[in-house]
């Protein structure tokens, strides 16, 4: 499969009032041609700063790049000029924000804002460009776009706000669209819409997304994989049934315990005790280790490498080590485990008894 | 909006018939005579002048005849220029004010804007230091002090421009629209910073850098529009402030304006043009913070509900 | 995806029991609001160097008058129109009692005979403007305070109660508020300065009267926001009355605003005191303030520029310094700012 970005042991720090903040420690991943990858995680786990520093939109002013690099078409981001930078952003690369009600120019018609991307990048006439954009409005799904395209942003509902920042994004065919939390501010009927209308849209234009969100429920719906980041590393990736059926990371075990389900009868939700980490000052180790029941002492000294578990799937936790104990994943988790082909709880019958 | 607006005119005769009384009778009360300059007069003289004037008849005959007339935009006689109407008295004086107050307004905003943008988009370098400082001094000196430096420095000792007095065309003019501009500015130049500041790290600004936007299209096509349209609530403080200033800065560079009329009425105890001119102050203000409210109140609604927090 | 090659002793791989404590644990010294706020504040460079200044001009405005052993009210005529002369100071060619006569630089002090110094030279009635200047900083200084003290007090109190008790009072209160808060400054405070008799107490009459709205709307808008929220409701619903929920709630939470709102009002006195002096209907001599020794100053600008140099660079300073504090306290109790 073609790999169409690759970042590569990207550390990133804020510089604040109180200290270096450490907010990236070392991600890796590959994002392949036509897939959908979800980035998951609590917030200030690092996954939103992950895909901002991609797209170079994070405060140059506050924050460095301390190591590694991200390769988009054999150029690494990290070293482009500003100017560069500016020709990739919004024609190679776009981004969908979270907040739909603010994240539209109130003093610009919706129209403008749609064809500004379509001029600065595309040798087009205004006509042309206000052509494309009442078509990108169709494609999202808004009636009436000729007369909508004069409008005010007010004008709109946030559903359909967020259909108008889908457009924009959209705008120039870009190959990578990075969608942050896209849903999460919206109504859940309003969720449901945005998300079909994100699947329908990958299956018309041919576009790389990265999805970040907490929403374990939209991952299921929208990904091809997954990777979950925790204390400002990815600590497990795979495909989403690999990761839904296979989990090894302690931390992914608690992200899905923590899913309200349907078939199981649990009768508590299960909540991960604990703070996330301080950046400022990170623990050394695992970081989550601080939060976990199955902490070992070598994850208070040694933070874990990527531990392969398939050709796929990848965790970061000193449990995958030969010399580590074995030890029992919450129930919830071995009844997952247990329809997953290859998992050590697989049960040839499948639905398996409690 | 229509009713909005209605009650906001009730409140603003309100407030005007409310200074207009307290106006009148707090005159009554002040110590000296209004006829003081006619002081030869034997009595029966006095009587005869008294009555000409009309401050023979009891004071609530006064009162109500006072604002029978005030009704009618008459603001009555000068007692100091004799036989001159008070309307007459102001009218001739308004436009040197004008032309100050519009200059002063003009020119220290749109310097002022200048400041405020560049100090935002070099945020924590020398630009915006300088101009931080620029407008805090702005803010600070005393327009009056900040005048006579100007008058000293300027006109007397390095003779640039003329020391005062408004007879040497826009030359004469320069020093104390100067003078008067620096609070509009300081008052600009520090909004339109915060501002900027603000709308630079909202969402929108986001999107517009993740479609390709540079520098100057952000800057200018995206942030601008949206910092300048709030400028618009700070306009009442500013107008007066200009006001207060106008009285100081017209009397030092010895301007025929409204506010060298003020001063000097109070000086002579002319009762009947202190009266006019604080209700032509009163009313340009409330005029002015109605205005700027209604003109607000017409755009806010769009940054409300697409500006502010979903 | 790599493996390590180092060998891991087996032991290391022992579970270990972590206490839900050291999960819980707060990294971060617990710090009040005011300790943080305080600590933001002395981050604030131009506000500490503000309060450095500001203490300074308030221990001269004490001292200053008594420093030269000159008073402020002694007519000496033969020393009359002295310009600076301090002594050290007058060898490097300035404050050395040179001043202008018929258009040519003589030394007035050898020329009237004058052993004294006037350290800031004298007026025209021969008074030391040093021990002048200080004494008028302390008049400007007393009126900016008292007039502050009057409309933290009203203001607080009036929107105060106009904001907690709500419903009909507040309706009444805020009806007569917006009556009042049309009818501009300026013409209220020259009008109340007309009929009443010159001094001290007027212009802080003059100032107050209509001073303390701002800080009414201010407070009433404050007590508003956080009266509805839910600490104030839990308290009510534990037995708490107005009084304990007014004093341990509401106050600890206004107080920030009240004190930077606070900081802004007094240079607005200060301008405001300089200001009626300044245009003739404020403090009369031979009392001084810092606005009639502008006004003197201004005066006798063209020949004695002194006179008015002094107050001036006073009363800016003061007022650039009471402006930067207010900033920097104002940036320092902002909760939005909080990383």
């Amino acid at each position: 499969m073609e790999k169409i970005l690759q970042v590569k042991d990207l550390e990133l720090s804020f510089h604040t009032f109180a200290g270096e903040v450490k907010a990236i420690r070392g991600v890796s991943f590959d994002l392949n041609k036509g897939e959908t990858l979800a980035i998951v995680g609590e917030s200030g786990s690092g996954k939103s700063v992950t895909t901002k520093s991609i797209m170079r939109l994070l405060p140059e002013s506050s924050s460095e790049f301390k190591n590694g690099e991200i390769l988009f078409n054999n150029h690494d981001l990290t070293k482009l000029t500003d100017k560069e930078m500016q020709k990739i952003r919004g024609k190679d690369i776009s981004m969908i924000f979270q907040d739909p009600m603010t994240s539209l120019n109130p003093t610009m018609t919706i129209g403008k804002q749609i064809m500004e991307p379509i001029l600065k990048h595309q040798k087009v006439s205004k006509a042309k460009a206000k052509e494309v954009a009442v078509e990108l409005l169709k494609l999202v799904g808004l009636p009436n776009p000729e007369m909508r395209i004069k409008m005010y942003p007010h004008q709109f509902s946030g559903g359909q706000r967020q259909r108008i920042v889908i457009a924009i994004a959209l705008a120039c065919n870009p190959k990578i669209l990075i969608a942050d939390e896209p849903t999460t501010a919206l109504d859940v009927t309003i969720q449901a819409q945005i998300l079909e209308l994100m699947k329908d849209i990958q299956k018309k234009v041919d576009t790389s997304i990265i999805f970040i969100t907490h929403d374990l429920g939209v991952v299921a719906n929208v990904a091809d994989r997954v990777a979950v980041m925790y204390g400002g590393r990815i600590v497990e990736v795979g495909t989403v049934d690999e990761i839904f059926y296979n989990p090894q990371h302690p931390y992914t075990w608690g992200l899905l315990s923590s899913m309200p389900s349907m078939d199981l009868e649990e009768e508590r939700l299960y909540a991960i005790p604990g703070t996330p980490p301080d950046l400022l000052n990170p623990p050394v180790g695992d970081a989550f280790a601080l939060r976990s029941e199955y902490a070992l002492q070598i994850d208070l000294e040694q933070a874990p490498p990527m531990f392969q578990v398939s050709k796929t799937h990848f965790a970061a936790t000193w449990l995958l080590h030969p010399n580590a104990p074995e030890v029992e994943p919450p129930a919830n988790i071995i009844e997952r485990m247990k329809t997953f082909r290859g998992s050590r709880y697989y049960e040839e019958t499948t639905g398996g008894e409690a | 909006m229509v009713k909005y607006i209605g009650k906001r005119l009730v409140y603003m005769f309100l407030t005007m018939f409310l200074i207009a009384t307290a106006t009148f009778f707090l005159m009554q009360t002040l110590p000296g005579s209004p006829i003081a300059s006619y002081s030869k007069l034997n009595e029966s003289q006095r009587a005869i002048v008294e009555k000409k004037y009309g401050i023979d008849k009891p004071k609530p005959v006064q009162y109500a005849i006072y604002m029978k007339n005030l009704a009618k935009g008459d603001l009555g006689t000068s007692f100091v220029f004799k036989g001159k109407s008070v309307n007459d008295l102001l009218s001739t004086r308004l436009k040197p004010s004008m032309v100050l107050g519009a200059q002063a307004m003009v020119f220290g905003t749109l310097i002022g804007i200048l400041l405020g943008m560049l100090a935002a988009l070099r945020q924590n370098t020398f630009w915006d230091y300088g101009s931080t400082f620029l407008a805090i001094l702005g803010s600070s000196i005393p327009s009056f002090v900040f005048a006579s430096l100007l008058q000293y420095w300027v006109a007397s000792q390095w003779h640039l421009l003329p020391v005062g007095l408004w007879n040497d065309g826009w030359k004469s003019s320069i020093l104390p629209s100067i003078a008067l501009a620096m609070g509009p500015l300081a008052m600009a130049a520090r909004f339109i910073r915060t501002e900027m500041i603000e709308v630079l790290s909202s969402d929108y600004i986001t999107l517009a850098k993740a479609k390709g936007a540079n520098g100057f299209e952000i800057a200018f096509k995206h942030a601008f529009r949206n910092a300048l349209i709030p400028l618009i609530t700070v306009l009442g403080p500013v107008t007066a402030g200009l006001v207060t200033g106008s009285l100081v800065i017209e009397q030092i560079f010895a301007i025929p304006g409204i506010g060298e009329q003020f001063v000097s009425s109070i000086m002579t105890n002319d009762h009947a043009t202190i009266m006019g001119t604080t209700l032509l102050f009163s009313v340009f203000l409330i005029v002015v913070i109605f205005i700027v409210d209604i003109l607000y109140g017409i755009i806010d609604p769009r940054i409300r509900l697409s500006g502010g927090k979903g | 995806m790599q493996l390590d090659k180092q060998q891991l002793p087996p032991e290391k791989f022992e579970r270990v029991a972590i206490d839900n404590e050291s999960a819980e644990r707060i990294t971060k010294p617990s710090l009040s609001f005011w300790q943080d706020a305080w600590l933001r504040l002395r981050k604030n460079k131009a506000a500490v160097v503000s309060i450095f200044v500001l203490l300074l001009l308030i221990l001269m405005a004490f001292i200053g008058p008594h420093l030269n052993g000159h008073s402020g009210d002694h007519q000496e005529i033969r020393h009359a129109n002295l310009p600076p002369k301090i002594p050290g100071i007058e060898k490097l060619g300035i404050f050395d009692g040179v001043g202008n006569m018929g258009g040519q630089k003589v030394d007035l002090y050898e020329m009237k005979k004058v052993d004294e110094y006037y350290w800031f030279g004298t007026d025209g009635l021969g008074r030391d403007l040093f021990t002048r200047l200080w004494e008028g900083t302390q008049i400007s200084l007393f009126i900016a305070f008292v007039a502050s003290i009057i409309d933290l007090v009203i203001g607080v109190a009036y929107g105060g109660i106009s904001g907690y008790f709500g419903g009909r009072t507040d309706d009444i209160m805020q009806r007569i508020v917006e009556i009042l808060i049309g009818i501009p400054t300026l013409i209220v405070v020259i009008l109340m300065i007309l009929i009443m008799d010159p001094g001290i107490m007027a212009i802080i009459i003059a100032i107050s009267i209509t001073g303390w709205i701002g800080m009414s709307r201010i407070v009433r808008a404050q007590i508003l926001k956080y009266k509805s929220q839910e600490f104030v409701l839990a308290s009510r619903t534990l037995g708490a009355g107005d009084g304990r929920i007014i004093t341990k709630h509401l106050m600890p939470n206004i107080l920030g605003i009240v004190i930077i709102n606070t900081m802004f009002t007094i240079p607005g006195a200060i301008f405001f005191e300089a200001f009626l002096s300044f245009i003739g209907i404020g403090l009369q001599p031979p009392a001084a303030s810092l606005g009639t020794l502008i006004n003197d100053g201004y005066k006798v600008m063209e020949f004695q520029p002194y006179v008015l140099l002094f107050p001036s660079i006073v009363i800016s300073v003061l007022m650039i310094a009471f402006n930067l504090i207010g900033d920097g306290l104002r940036d320092a109790l902002d909760p939005k700012m909080k990383d």
